[in-house]
């Protein structure tokens, strides 16, 4: 595959140790996938402790203060541990088929996405060149759970929710993807890890602040994802005080918490977009990284021969830096839930098709239009002298890199030799 | 070997899920099996290399048309499961039909000369180990007009931009803005006047 960009190392390595290459491939998408398992399960753990506990600092109250120590800590777990000894009902009216294997497309869609989505300078399950396309489309498949989990319930409350929710999921999906586009315009690449090296350096290199469509851009962007995950004030898909529980009034136990395991990881997900493309990926924005030119090259030949040890160190201080940065970004999404209130669905789609799909569609058509206004006043494309390197420049570097193909034979021109 | 199995599962997955629409009677189950088919087909072009058309399929067909279908479905079904039933003469004309398919497919498979063909050094397996790499940056430059692999050596031409499709491609995007915005307007609520409504009482 032209992916699997770490697990190539790992089937390198068990090649070398006398597997097949078969189970070597096996053995290494294995090990990847309980990698991002544990963390697609460990998130959702955090992110519902952390969420009842800012509920309750912003209520007035302690949250869960008991189960593990002085600040409730295990609540989470002693939730699942309760949720798995449920009883797994299935409501008489249901389909029932339907109804079991509902939870499980939502969860897979919504781990679908953690697939492409880089913590690190290449460490990233499968590395592709559309990585921005592909995880938009994983995420609008989470959708098609939620619709089969409400219409399999039997239940009109589930109905109601299911509807709303793909209303809201299709109208969403626009402005979305328009906001994600205006980044990328600047930035010229899908590749996230592309993405992600480019804004490298000072804080000045991120996206966000390349120019001012990028900045409303970001904002705008988080809004929209907000939605798309159905937090509040756009969670009308389970509305509490119209619809009992929405799309999951019939369901229990563990499949009830597939569908919030599925709502928190998406969460991350969209917030780790967000970092990706606006908030400068994984580097800290102070230009700490350059003062890790030299760990990146340190390879003491440690266990493995040609493990680099400072790379690994690196790239570990890296993913902190992006799961910190998506955390916070999770964290402004509950604090948002539990001080607005929620908005009535027209409202919801008034909000989408009147106001977010205009902003984007300007956005968009400023960002195109903000290198052409620059060329024209001040004879360059970007207000900084020292402009970050852009994707065609990477593009360019990486094709001088000496390259195992065969070159053809006739080499591309540029446009400049072509008008010659 | 390994692209080969991954190929070989995917090629059941996507024939299953084709099969289950056909035979199951409910019609938002059939929805479900038109996912895994639709996704295995995804599927089978990310190991062809082709990352793009993988991901387009992804988002237009299973992420869009099938949530389109699900919901069209919601709002406009009778009972509470639908259940579609076919008369014996609709199953006999698509029988027909299907079987007139197949028959052009697999004449045109078996009536082709693969070993001739100019793609096919690089078999499935050369292109999902990622020797010949993703198809994305040879379609984004054939979009310009940039076409390298066709560039013969000793030819002046060869290096220029040739016609690109960016134009016939803006052309039809276009055109589906005007269907779309057409639509809504033919959609859209009537005002109605009041002479139509209460005018009489």
């Amino acid at each position: 595959m032209n992916g699997l960009f770490a697990a190539i190392s790992f089937r390198e390595f068990l090649d070398e140790r006398g597997f097949s290459p078969l189970w070597a491939l096996l053995i290494a998408a294995l090990i990847h996938a309980l990698i991002l398992i544990n963390l697609f399960a460990v998130l959702p753990l955090f992110y519902i402790w952390l969420e009842r506990k800012v509920a309750g600092r912003i209520q007035d109250r302690l949250g869960p203060t008991r189960v593990g120590g002085k600040f409730g800590w295990l609540q989470t777990l002693a939730d699942g541990i309760k949720l798995i000894q449920k009883e797994d009902l299935a409501p008489g009216a249901s389909d029932k088929w339907m109804f079991r294997i509902a939870p499980y497309l939502a969860v897979v869609a919504s781990f679908a996405a953690f697939m492409v989505l880089p913590f690190s300078d290449g460490w990233v399950a499968v590395t592709l060149d559309v990585g921005v396309f592909i995880i938009l489309a994983l995420m609008s498949l989470e959708v098609l759970g939620i619709i089969f989990a409400g219409y399999s319930s039997g239940s009109k409350w589930a109905l109601f929710g299911a509807m709303r929710e793909a209303a809201q999921m299709v109208s969403y999906e626009i402005p979305m993807a328009l906001c994600a586009l205006v980044p990328l315009v600047v930035a010229g690449t899908l590749n996230f890890g592309e993405l992600g090296r480019m804004q490298s350096g000072l804080i000045h290199n991120w996206l966000i602040f390349h120019d001012p469509f990028t900045f409303i851009a970001f904002f705008t962007y988080f809004t929209v994802a907000t939605a798309s995950v159905k937090r509040a004030p756009f969670d009308l898909a389970e509305a509490e005080s119209e619809l009992v529980a929405g799309f999951h009034t019939e369901y229990s136990g563990l499949r009830w918490s597939f569908f919030f395991m599925a709502e928190y990881a998406s969460m991350f997900a969209v917030s780790g977009i967000a970092v990706l493309l606006f908030l400068g990926g994984w580097h800290t924005g102070i230009d700490l990284e350059s003062g890790f030119g030299d760990l990146r090259g340190w390879q003491p030949d440690f266990i493995v021969p040609g493990f680099t040890l400072g790379n690994y160190l690196a790239n570990l201080f890296g993913a902190k830096v992006f799961i910190l940065k998506a955390c916070v970004l999770v964290f402004v999404q509950i604090w948002v839930r539990w001080t607005l209130p929620r908005l009535r669905i027209d409202q919801v789609m008034t909000t989408c098709l009147k106001y977010l799909v205009p902003i984007s569609c300007v956005l968009f058509l400023g960002a195109i239009l903000w290198p052409l206004l620059l060329a024209s006043t001040l004879k360059r494309t970007t207000i900084l002298e020292q402009s970050p390197p852009t994707g065609r420049a990477l593009i360019s570097e990486r094709r001088t890199m000496p390259e195992t193909r065969p070159v053809p034979a006739v080499a591309v021109r540029s446009p400049q030799e072509v008008a010659e | 070997m390994n692209a080969d199995l991954l190929f070989y599962l995917f090629a059941a997955l996507t024939c299953g899920g084709a099969l289950g629409v056909v035979i199951t009677q409910n019609i938002v189950r059939m929805a479900f099996w038109l996912i895994l088919s639709l996704g295995s087909v995804s599927a089978l072009f990310f190991l062809l290399g082709a990352d793009f058309i993988g991901a387009a399929q992804l988002l237009i067909y299973v992420g869009g048309t099938v949530v389109l279908l699900v919901f069209g479905v919601m709002l406009t079904a009778s009972g509470p499961y639908l259940q579609i039933k076919t008369s014996a003469a609709d199953g006999l004309l698509g029988a027909c039909v299907g079987g007139l398919l197949l028959f052009v497919l697999i004449s045109t498979v078996c009536g082709l000369e693969w070993s001739e063909l100019p793609g096919h050094q690089n078999s499935i397996g050369a292109v999902a180990e990622g020797i010949e790499g993703s198809t994305l940056r040879p379609l984004g430059l054939a979009f310009l007009g940039l076409r390298p692999d066709r560039a013969t050596p000793g030819d002046e031409t060869s290096g220029k931009l040739a016609t690109g499709y960016l134009l016939p491609f803006e052309i039809i995007s276009v055109h589906l803005l005007v269907v779309l915005i057409g639509a809504a307007y033919l959609a859209r609520a009537k005002r109605r006047t009041v002479s139509d409504d209460h005018g009489l009482s």
